[in-house]
């Protein structure tokens, strides 16, 4: 039967008539010449005489076009229309298209699902991370214009960002013209008495000038007055909103009260605001000099004091910074002895918080982003399949005069109520994913507590999933609008030709291809943190327990008493059944604090300060590496006669062996230790890889000093009393020993409380604890791609099976075998897998080359991982496609081919 | 093939009437038209697609007849056209005005029955 449709819509083209109209006129038309061909063939005439007749007769020398063209020159009134747009309202049916879409995605509820799923999924893991971004990185901080306040850290030759000595920072205080004021706080813990058990808490020592630097007004009560941060004045102190709740029910008769803070009375002079966090965890502020510590008072220690200033409006920061650069060569000049090399860094104070999480944050925003283009092009795909289906209703509506830009906007308001629909998941996956990240990471996020849900993620969310719904929708919208309304309406039309499936490959491409970067990303991160693990950190980490306790407040009046104390304390502990070994040590390899002390070799006088070298210092009971397992290689360790009787002695370990004597032996020889003098050294241990297991290697200081605890001067002894943690190794798993534990350290009095307790391999965790972070995150969504992609390449195979189930049939009629049917549908399907794995082991390359920051122990472009990933996905793209092979075996010739 | 023996102008003054008349009992496709046409003319008169269907539509615009889709079993749809009221009016005063001019040309020429 010939084709009269064409011809004829020839003849009508330069008419240029309402597509509805033609449509109308040429199925008459060519019913007509049907007819007529019928005719003349039965009456004798051959195919091809009878076609050129009937063909001839429907208007051979335009008599058809010049004929009609004075019939429907005059429009007729557009035809009222489901699809058809009136010009001049762009907006015009929206709400039809509204309707008409919900009803369509509530006919394929099964499909409605499973592509609100997928984007659910992919909305909801690109909101949880976003609202991370968004609460640490993106929102200002909450103390009015932030952008002002600057922390202002020292600077010396071994440490780009030092804490700095409180002289230094009353004389930048008092000289400097570019900030309106500066604050000082640092850290501490202390241990609260007098009301019930005995409790650690956790607070800060702040200068009286802080809060209105920050430009926070207590909740209620008042700040601390410039006369009580004054040493030798009476003890003040303010609550957090948080402490005040918890452990004085919210008295409002709180102030003017006591609390006993170290064995001290301070009174309560005020209650900060609720959302007053200058870093967690801290419950009471005191005046800063409350703090009783001879290193207060000293250039010469950086006792871990920090510094924020607040700009003046008219400075800027570079400015600022040449000013504070100009005081501290002015202190250089004036204290040469202490200050000399001395500088000092500027940094805003939400990058100072934040910066170092940022590229870790940055890295997730990529890969979340790219779990989200997988699920889009798996939605693209699904849509597009179905928009194939579609095509008679297309087609229809095309025939009805709908114009082809409607019809696409139809689509995309289709896909784009779709993607809302994976809004609406996502924000509930969000809610529980943003809560996993933070049980993930408990520790490492700055400004957790600002995480959440709020009308900037809301608006993201709605952002994302707009332009999901047009992303995906596109492509699945043209190839519906391009039905030509003849083709498809005819019986048994088999579909869309070349076009759509070429488009589908690429999808199945684009999945594999960043399913590629992301797997490799995921497996870069898990060789490090297993090449971590597997550093030998210089003492065994089985077994250990550590916790920090206080001493009573009776047990630290005299110094005497105090070294009694540890000696005791170790002693009971020891004594716990299941605990082998017990020490006190000053620092915890692995966990977050450092103490550094200058020394010089020999016992010759004091150089410049600048002259000197840095070692980390331990302070130690005897029994330390016999706790932890640091081998001795050569002399000895302590013993309890290494004490105030006896002459001071030190232990060194081998880096600072070799740094300072190398190729000699340390033993006997003496160096000198800023403010203790002259020591001798008795021993040689391991090195310990104090500053992390990767990074140990990298630090600018890695000499280690041990300093017997009963040699610590009777003036540095009181400052020794808090901090100190206890360690303990362990027969049975150490956690089940912290209650036995806690009773023997409480001791008679039964006010020396223990806290901070973990295993040194929690620590260890701990120092991995963003890499785990990321390495986590970068797995689930390397696993999600991974699955999207594989149900991607799956579904497009299934279906281009079911497609080519005639061809097949007939491949298999003419005698091909399974295996060569198998083969001809793995090919195709692999080929994609392959375009899409090359594409995206190319991408892969460049893009880990951004996370080399986060790697350890190997390179962004590691050929075992890029394998490992390539065989990973090559396989299961293999099953995936395999299935719908193994389906086209099954098609039944006969069957195939009886659908013509 | 145009019918050399009937002049082309006389064919379309008379079109409009030949249509109308052929509707006027049933509705009719375009092909059964061409075809009645050619039939009870014996072969005269031939309309072919390229000028009957443009006056059909003419005269479907001129609200003188009314196409319809109609679907029967077993077969493709066709257009069928029916005279409407407006139609018949028009076909009762065309018969007239052609009865008057056929009255008048036999007079003139002599020829009996046209």
């Amino acid at each position: 039967m010939p084709d009269w449709n064409e011809p004829i819509r020839q003849q009508l083209a330069e008419l240029n008539l309402a597509p509805a109209r033609e449509a109308e006129i040429v199925e008459e038309l060519a019913q007509h010449a049907e007819d007529r061909y019928r005719e003349l063939l039965s009456g004798g005439a051959t195919e091809a005489e009878a076609r050129r007749i009937a063909l001839d007769e429907l208007g051979g020398h335009q008599l058809l076009a010049s004929e009609l063209r004075a019939v429907e020159r005059t429009d007729a009134p557009e035809p009222v229309v489901l699809g058809a747009g009136s010009k001049g309202r762009l907006l015009g049916g929206l709400g039809q298209d509204l309707r008409y879409g919900f009803r369509t995605l509530r006919k394929n509820p099964g499909f409605t699902a499973v592509a609100m799923l997928a984007l659910g999924l992919g909305i909801g893991a690109n909101t949880a991370i976003f609202s991370v971004v968004n609460g640490v990185l993106l929102r200002p901080l909450s103390y009015p214009d932030p952008g002002r306040l600057l922390n202002i850290s020292e600077t010396t030759s071994e440490f780009a960002e030092a804490s700095v000595a409180y002289p230094n920072f009353l004389d930048w205080r008092r000289e400097s013209r570019s900030f309106t004021d500066m604050g000082a706080y640092r850290r501490d813990d202390f241990n609260f008495t007098g009301s019930g058990e005995p409790e650690q808490v956790s607070g800060e020592y702040v200068s009286a000038s802080l809060l209105p630097v920050l430009g926070v007004t207590p909740f209620f009560g008042r700040n601390f007055l410039p006369e009580e941060d004054r040493q030798g004045a009476a003890c003040a102190a303010m609550l957090t909103y948080g402490f005040w709740k918890a452990r004085f029910g919210a008295d409002p008769n709180i102030l003017g009260k006591s609390l006993t803070l170290n064995a001290v009375s301070c009174e309560v002079v005020g209650v900060l605001p609720f959302d007053f966090r200058l870093r967690e965890n801290a419950r009471v502020y005191l005046p800063i000099e409350q703090w009783n510590s001879v290193e207060l008072h000293t250039r010469e220690m950086h006792p871990g004091l920090r510094v924020t200033g607040r700009l003046k409006p008219d400075i800027t920061i570079e400015a600022a910074q040449a000013e504070m650069a100009a005081l501290c060569a002015g202190l250089a000049r004036q204290y040469p002895a202490t200050n000399a090399g001395r500088g000092s860094k500027l940094v805003r104070m939400k990058d100072d918080m934040v910066g170092y999480i940022r590229s870790t944050l940055l890295l997730l925003v990529g890969a979340v982003g790219f779990v989200l283009i997988i699920a889009c092009a798996n939605v693209a795909n699904l849509l597009l399949a179905r928009s194939t289906a579609r095509r008679r209703e297309f087609a229809i509506r095309a025939a009805l005069g709908a114009k082809r830009a409607r019809v696409v906007r139809q689509l995309l308001t289709e896909s784009v109520l779709l993607s809302l629909g994976g809004a609406v998941i996502g924000l509930l996956l969000a809610r529980s994913g943003t809560s996993l990240v933070l049980a993930a990471a408990p520790d490492i996020l700055p400004r957790s507590q600002e995480i959440g849900i709020d009308p900037y993620v809301l608006l993201f969310t709605l952002a994302v999933s707009v332009a999901t719904g047009i992303l995906f929708g596109l492509a699945p919208a043209f190839n519906g609008a391009n039905a030509s309304p003849q083709e498809s309406l005819k019986e048994g039309a088999r579909g869309a030709g070349g076009g759509r499936h070429r488009t589908e490959g690429v999808f199945v491409a684009v999945e594999m291809g960043l399913a590629v970067v992301l797997l490799v990303g995921a497996g870069l991160m898990m060789q490090s943190v297993w090449r971590i693990l597997q550093v030998n950190p210089g003492f065994n980490t089985r077994s250990v327990l550590t916790t920090q306790f206080a001493l009573s407040p009776g047990a630290i009046a005299s110094p005497t008493a105090i070294r009694m104390a540890y000696q005791q304390l170790v002693g009971r502990v020891t004594a716990v059944p299941g605990v082998r070994s017990a020490a006190i040590t000053s620092l915890v390899p692995l966990g977050e604090s450092d103490s550094e002390i200058p020394f010089w070799p020999g016992a010759g006088p004091q150089p410049a300060h600048d002259r000197m070298t840095s070692s980390m210092f331990y302070i130690v009971t005897p029994n330390y590496p016999i706790v932890m397992q640091i081998p001795l290689r050569s002399g000895r360790f302590f013993t309890d006669r290494d004490n105030t009787a006896s002459p001071p002695v030190v232990v060194i370990d081998e880096v600072l062996a070799a740094h300072i004597f190398p190729g000699q032996n340390p033993v006997g020889r003496q160096i000198s230790l800023i403010a203790l003098g002259p020591v001798q050294i008795v021993g040689v241990v391991g090195h310990v890889k104090h500053w992390g297991l990767d990074s140990d290697d990298k630090a600018k200081i890695r000499d280690q000093i041990y300093f017997p605890v009963l040699q610590v001067p009777d003036k540095y002894l009181s400052d020794a009393v808090t901090g100190l943690t206890l360690v303990l190794r362990t027969g049975p798993e150490p956690l089940s020993l912290v209650s036995a534990v806690r009773a023997q350290v409480a001791g008679p009095t039964r006010d020396q409380p223990i806290y901070a307790v973990r295993t040194m391999e929690q620590i260890i965790s701990g120092s991995l604890a963003e890499r785990r972070f990321t390495m986590l995150l970068l797995i689930i969504f390397a696993a999600t791609a991974l699955l999207l992609a594989a149900v991607g390449i799956y579904g497009v195979m299934s279906y281009a099976v079911t497609r080519r189930s005639h061809e097949l049939g007939i491949r298999a009629a003419l005698g091909a075998s399974r295996g060569e049917i198998v083969g001809l549908v793995l090919r195709q399907g692999m080929k994609l897998a392959a375009i899409g794995m090359a594409a995206g082991l190319v991408a892969a390359l460049a893009l880990t080359r951004l996370m080399a920051g986060l790697l350890y122990g190997v390179r962004p472009a590691d050929p075992a991982t890029l394998v490992a990933v390539a065989l990973l996905l090559g396989g299961i793209a293999l099953v995936a496609c395999y299935i719908p092979a193994r389906r086209a075996t099954a098609v039944d010739p006969v069957v195939a081919l009886r659908c013509e | 093939m145009e019918d050399k023996s009937i002049d082309r102008e006389w064919k379309k003054g008379s079109a409009e009437l030949l249509l109308l008349s052929l509707l006027e009992v049933l509705p009719r496709h375009g092909y059964e038209i061409s075809k009645l046409i050619e039939q009870r003319s014996q072969g005269a008169l031939r309309f072919h697609a390229a000028s009957l269907y443009p006056l059909l539509y003419r005269l479907e615009k001129r609200g003188w007849i009314q196409g319809r889709w109609v679907e029967k079993s077993g077969q493709r749809r066709r257009r069928y056209y029916r005279l409407t009221a407006q139609g018949r009016k028009v076909l009762a005063s065309q018969r007239q005005g052609w009865q008057t001019f056929v009255d008048a040309i036999s007079r003139i020429t002599g020829v009996e029955n046209a």
